[in-house]
């Protein structure tokens, strides 16, 4: 066949990265992860949850933490979805969410959303009172108390709870359990009201 | 065509103007397909799914029995694609239903509409890994646009009217209803509702005016505009409307593989297809443009290479029904949401004026002259392959439909068939799925009997689903089916001789049967070609045979697949044979 060979063609300039977001050619550039709180309204059903977290694990988004609860609404759960992606990222796990039958609606949540997590501690109970002292510092508080083991409570930022187990583990450290966030808009705004 | 061999079908009689009311579940399934007016359901029978057929021996709605369940879904998704209507398939639990996994996953990725009805042990037994049970739902959730369990013979109506108004809304694609049998057995008078998509599922038609208008002006300042035409063009019924628009404003149009028919072929503003396999002055188009209006495409790997360099210094206007396709893959300067038809129509209206790209016109001529598609063919050399599909083109009309499995016959066959029409192409893109072929040729056939039917296979593809023929023979369709026969899985085997130093681990298949005996078996016409002495004799001989044929075309087992963009290379960069493989 004729015609110029691969190295003699016309060539365009320009360069797009990864993303295909067209970019300078002559600069590196690539977006770089941010943690975003997604929350989304889904009908309250059966199979609503693996669906999400198959969407989730399928399409590589790197997940931080899902938690799922009623809403004052029976017909309807509430998830909040914590990822850590660059921003095209974030962007298509919302449009993908949004394309989920079950979903009603997703937003992200702004930067000073509420955030909260639960953490149960159980460490030894030998020093009943020195944990009472570590725990009331976190502002925790023994919620299950027996001659082997205390249980504490603690709820904050994830910061925080990290910053207790940390502060815990001096009283050996024999289970935990953890919530991931579950967050909300500050401010009047909702996710029935305002989508 | 329908099944009722043991009993005597009933007298014709006055059209009834009531229904029977629905006693059980499976009626009350069969009911609301019939209310979606389905026509054709392509099965194959099984314990659990058994109430559901016993309530379609009392319906007008055409069963065909499938050899396999595999062969059902990729009917159901061809007469999708043909008629542009949910296709509808049935298998029962277990092996039933994940044999019917592979084609609603095809069907997933180039969006066809396809309902999967499929058998399921009773509800007490669910769970507890009863005979022939599967977690079909589970399965294939991540497959379909929604899978549903019906929990209830009062509601199980509703769930099918659902998923089939949900395969056919916004962007098309399959669905599934998951029916234990106690829910069908079950009694209930409960009727359909009509079928109406999900209160949670919605569709933009037209995109925001402002949005159109700032596309249009950046289209009409182009110097170097293209039009990139896809599935979604087609799907939408839109390939009028792209005709006008590139026609009016003279914008050069590519398709994607699966957009091949939304625009005619043989126009002068049309560079064919563009991507891994896609002609030259498509791929060249695709590099230099300034401005590109992408339609109803995802922007796939084998069309995009390496996104880094695809269409590096165009802006990108996107029409898409479906908002998670903008900016996936390609970054999109100029997002439209919105029905393909309807977008373009706003587009016609916003457009200032024509593009001034003159010198681009020129410019994508001289690709045109440079790099034809093009193939040798001295008389002493083994039959080639693109001579076959390029003789049975030219002997077809228009609309004639070809079908193809995967591999390097459908390559030949969309490179060197002129296509003019929509709905005119049905083939595995997305999943590339090899054994489409025989059963598509078959739902295509029954979508489109009035029009030719070829269907276009390998030897590899077109062994994994032979069995296929058994139907095609039992129908009398009237297909020609061609096996590009070399003796391979071609494509493989061109990858490995490519990139593998030549190491043909498993690729080769010296052992396959005589195709045009198998067809004799199978009670179909059998039919071999060896040289370029009958290739028309043979093709009119087929064509002319009432009823399914097969072509065994023993092709020149040296011949590859070119122009070839190698995985995630630069469009621009095509090789052009062997030797330009080692350049870039």
């Amino acid at each position: 066949m004729p015609g110029p060979a691969p190295d003699e063609r016309m060539r365009p300039k320009g360069r797009r990265n990864t993303q295909g977001i067209r970019v300078d050619p002559e600069a590196e550039v690539t977006h770089e992860p941010r943690q975003a709180v997604l929350s989304a309204l889904v009908k309250h059903r059966p199979g609503v949850l693996s669906e999400v977290s198959a969407l989730f694990s399928r399409r590589q988004f790197n997940i931080e933490s899902l938690t799922v609860g009623p809403t004052v609404d029976d017909d309807t759960a509430r998830m909040t979805i914590l990822i850590e992606e660059p921003e095209p990222g974030i962007d298509q796990a919302k449009k993908q969410l949004r394309k989920l039958v079950p979903v009603v609606s997703v937003r992200e949540l702004e930067g000073e959303a509420v955030r909260r997590e639960l953490a149960l501690v159980k460490v030894s109970g030998e020093k009943p009172d020195d944990v009472n002292a570590v725990a009331d510092m976190y502002n925790g508080q023994a919620v299950d108390a027996s001659t082997d083991s205390v249980t504490v409570e603690i709820t904050g930022s994830k910061q925080k709870i990290d910053a207790a187990i940390e502060a815990f583990k001096q009283f050996d450290v024999q289970e935990i359990v953890r919530t991931g966030a579950a967050a909300l808009e500050r401010g009047p705004k909702t996710l029935e009201k305002d989508v | 065509m329908s099944e009722r061999a043991s009993v005597p079908k009933e007298e014709e009689t006055e059209p009834e103007t009531e229904q029977e009311p629905v006693t059980t579940g499976a009626q009350s399934v069969i009911r609301a397909l019939e209310n979606a007016g389905t026509d054709y359901v392509f099965g194959v029978q099984g314990g659990a799914i058994m109430p559901v057929y016993d309530a379609l021996y009392d319906s007008d709605i055409n069963h065909v029995t499938m050899a396999h369940e595999q062969g059902a879904s990729h009917a159901a998704d061809a007469y999708g694609v043909v008629t542009g209507d949910p296709g509808v398939c049935f298998a029962t639990s277990g092996p039933g239903a994940t044999n019917l996994v592979t084609g609603i996953a095809d069907a997933n990725m180039d969006s066809d509409p396809v309902i999967a009805l499929t058998g399921q042990v009773p509800t007490e037994f669910v769970g507890n890994d009863a005979f022939q049970e599967t977690d079909t739902v589970g399965i294939t959730q991540p497959i379909t646009k929604e899978s549903y369990f019906a929990a209830d013979s009062d509601t199980v109506g509703d769930n099918v009217s659902e998923a089939f108004a949900l395969a056919d809304a916004g962007r098309q694609g399959p669905t599934l209803v998951d029916l234990p049998k106690d829910v069908t057995q079950g009694d209930t008078e409960v009727e359909p509702g009509s079928p109406e998509t999900p209160e949670t599922y919605d569709v933009p038609e037209e995109a925001d005016d402002e949005n159109v208008q700032e596309a249009a002006d950046a289209l009409a300042e182009a110097e170097r505009p293209v039009i990139l035409s896809g599935g979604g063009v087609i799907k939408a019924d839109a390939s009028s409307a792209l005709r006008e628009f590139a026609k009016e404003y003279e914008i050069p149009v590519i398709t994607t593989m699966p957009g091949i028919g939304s625009f005619p072929e043989d126009h002068e503003l049309s560079l064919e297809w563009a991507g891994m396999h896609g002609t030259g002055y498509a791929n060249m188009a695709i590099s230099n443009t300034d401005c590109m209006l992408a339609i109803g495409t995802r922007f796939d790997d084998r069309l995009t290479g390496g996104v880094d360099s695809f269409a590096p210094d165009a802006e990108v206007i996107h029409v898409d029904i479906d908002p998670a396709e903008i900016s996936k893959n390609v970054y999109a300067d100029y997002p439209l949401i919105g029905d393909a038809r309807e977008v373009l129509r706003q587009l016609f209206d916003a457009m200032p004026r024509s593009p001034d790209a003159d010198e681009w016109r020129d410019q994508c001529q001289t690709w045109k002259d440079e790099y034809p598609m093009d193939y040798d063919t001295p008389d002493d050399e083994p039959l080639k392959p693109q001579y076959v599909v390029e003789k049975f083109s030219e002997m077809t009309p228009d609309d004639t439909i070809v079908c193809t499995g995967v591999g390097q016959h459908q390559m030949w066959a969309s490179q060197f068939w002129e296509y003019t029409e929509p709905r005119t192409w049905v083939s595995s893109h997305g999943l590339g799925t090899m054994g489409y072929g025989v059963p598509a040729a078959i739902g295509a056939k029954l979508a489109a009997p009035d029009q030719e039917v070829v269907c276009f296979d390998g030897d590899g593809s077109f062994l994994m689903t032979v069995q296929g023929l058994s139907v095609a023979v039992r129908e009398q369709l009237d297909i020609t089916y061609v096996v590009l026969n070399n003796e391979a899985v071609g494509m493989v085997r061109q990858w490995q001789d490519g990139f593998y130093e030549g190491r043909r681990m498993a690729s080769e298949y010296p052992w396959i049967p005589q195709f045009d005996k198998l067809a004799e078996a199978f009670g179909a016409r059998g039919f071999t070609l060896e040289s370029y002495d009958n290739v028309e004799e043979t093709i009119q001989e087929a064509r002319e045979y009432d009823g399914p044929s097969v072509i065994d075309a023993h092709i020149d087992p040296g011949e590859n697949v070119f122009p070839m963009v190698p995985s995630g290379g630069d469009n621009g960069q095509f090789a052009l044979n062997e030797d330009h493989l080692d350049m870039i």
